[in-house]
């Protein structure tokens, strides 16, 4: 069925479809309206979960590990100073490896108090642990949701699905919304290996000596390594029930390119119309959409970059006293491994203003013009 | 509740062995805990009523009951004292622990 609905509700339709069994929940700013209507099907009886309401996200993450432990499907969303509040707890999610799914939009850290979209929210969790999907499209966030179910459960790893907040968690698009049998069979009822039971007791994330904790991260990091493989396998099957290929990343006329942008979010869709009026005036340009940036995808971003001339990277985030960070992380993948590629940091639309397409032009324009990068930032539409 | 029996250290001898999570390592069953104590509550069972209330309160989970008397697990009492607070006979005491 089509329906024309909110970014922020395909989050709460992709939640409802994967069945979560308990959502839990701040439910003031800066909530959104995803655990609205969530609440409401909870309420109506359309989703049979328990609501848990509590007083901070870090309450809501702490309940969601409580219940992912308990073998219940969780799953709860939150943003930018809620996200940083659960900062704790998400360590706690992924070190104790519970595979509770969150949806987070993007929007700005306060203070200035914003609630625009830029990325420095989740991308200040990037150490933390959690599988983090960067969504361009409401349709994709809706069918993220689902996968990051099975990905996360097959794993034992937490996932973030994340949206920039009002470009997309507020703007209506047309979504196909999968039937519920369909969903039922792509994934099927979550069975953890073990569960908190009062019949089998046992202690879950209790003192670790230095002879045990190594090992337990060095698991972490092996099983994060097989979630490319795994994202691109369960991307297949999810494109043999429903049509859509949910992938690691969206390369969209890189072949022949001159100039490739890397973007990630909505800029990613912006930049293909940037890319577009590009080659309508002749200059062959391409996008690299980075949709999963952890685990990053390095084999297939070495692949497609190792055969670009020139790369410029968008970022709508800032490492402060670094570069932007998507921009450190395309470096430090593609270095050593691939032919010495010029790879041009940019910085736009931080605070949510707008990343348009003629920025995006102008940007493949710079990049063009110089043999080398000569600023560490570049940046876009500052009023310096 | 009754006092774990002694139980051999788990140990893994790579992560092939272990559990994904930090599961029931074991570790606490020979972190003997208790050692980090300055004083210790002794209790006078002439005077206990056996209502309990020391074993309910103590949040180190170091006070058991057997025959029916609490009985106190020095391997991992901390010596907080709250049991000596809330006995209502006051038949607990704390001692300075002579190390
Ligand atoms: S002193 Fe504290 S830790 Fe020790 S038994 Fe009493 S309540 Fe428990
Ligand atoms: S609280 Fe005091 S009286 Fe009650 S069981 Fe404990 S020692 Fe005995």
């Amino acid at each position: 069925m089509k329906k024309v609905i909110m970014g922020n509700h395909s989050l709460s339709y992709g939640a409802m479809l994967s069945r979560a069994q308990v959502i839990s929940a701040y439910p003031i700013t800066p909530q959104t309206q995803v655990v609205e209507l969530l609440s409401e099907m909870c309420a109506n009886n359309v989703l049979d979960a328990k609501f848990i309401k509590v007083e901070s996200e870090h309450s809501a993450m702490a309940s969601c590990i409580g219940a992912s432990l308990a073998g219940a499907r969780t799953f709860t969303a939150t943003s930018a100073q809620g996200l940083a509040l659960m900062h704790e707890l998400l360590h706690w999610a992924s070190g104790g490896r519970m595979p509770v799914v969150m949806g987070n939009i993007n929007r700005a850290m306060a203070p200035g108090w914003s609630i625009w979209t830029d990325q420095n929210d989740s991308l200040s969790q990037r150490d933390t642990g959690w599988i983090q999907i960067y969504c361009s499209s409401n349709q994709e966030v809706l069918d993220t949701v689902i996968q990051a179910f099975k990905v996360s459960e097959k794993i034992m790893i937490p996932s973030m699905v994340v949206l920039d907040a009002f470009v997309l968690s507020h703007t209506y698009e047309v979504v196909d919304i999968p039937d519920q049998e369909k969903v039922d069979a792509y994934l099927p009822p979550f069975k953890p290996e073990f569960t908190l039971t009062p019949d089998d007791p046992h202690a879950f994330g209790g003192l670790t000596s230095p002879e045990h904790y190594f090992e337990l991260r060095y698991m972490l990091q092996k099983d994060m390594e097989k979630v490319p493989a795994l994202i691109q396998e369960t991307a297949k099957e999810f494109e043999e029930m429903f049509g859509r290929y949910p992938g690691l990343v969206e390369a969209y006329r890189c072949e022949d390119a001159d100039v490739t942008l890397v973007t990630s979010g909505t800029v990613g869709y912006t930049a293909r119309v940037a890319v577009d009026m590009l080659r309508e005036e002749g200059i062959k340009a391409g996008n690299l959409r980075i949709k999963v940036f952890r685990p990053f995808p390095f084999e297939i971003i070495r692949k497609i970059l190792g055969e670009a001339r020139k790369v410029a990277v968008v970022d709508r985030n800032i490492s402060y006293g670094h570069h932007g960070i998507f921009y450190e992380e395309v470096k430090s993948a593609i270095y050593g491994f691939t032919k010495d590629i010029p790879i041009f940091g940019f910085i736009a639309g931080l605070g949510g203003r707008d990343i348009t397409p003629e920025d995006l032009k102008g940007i493949a324009h710079y990049a063009l013009k110089k043999d080398r990068p000569e600023e560490e930032i570049v940046w876009i539409g500052v009023k310096k | 509740m009754k006092k774990k029996k002694e139980v051999k250290k788990i140990v893994f001898h790579s992560a092939k062995e272990m559990p994904l999570m930090p599961m029931s390592l074991g570790s606490m069953l020979y972190n003997k805990t208790g050692s980090w104590r300055n004083i210790k509550p002794v209790i006078d069972l002439e005077k206990c009523i056996q209502c309990g209330i020391c074993w309910k309160f103590c949040p180190d989970i170091s006070i058991y009951i057997e025959n029916e008397y609490p009985v106190i697990d020095y391997d991992y009492c901390k010596g907080c004292g709250i049991c000596a607070e809330e006995c209502p006979t006051k038949c607990i005491v704390m001692v300075e622990e002579k190390k």
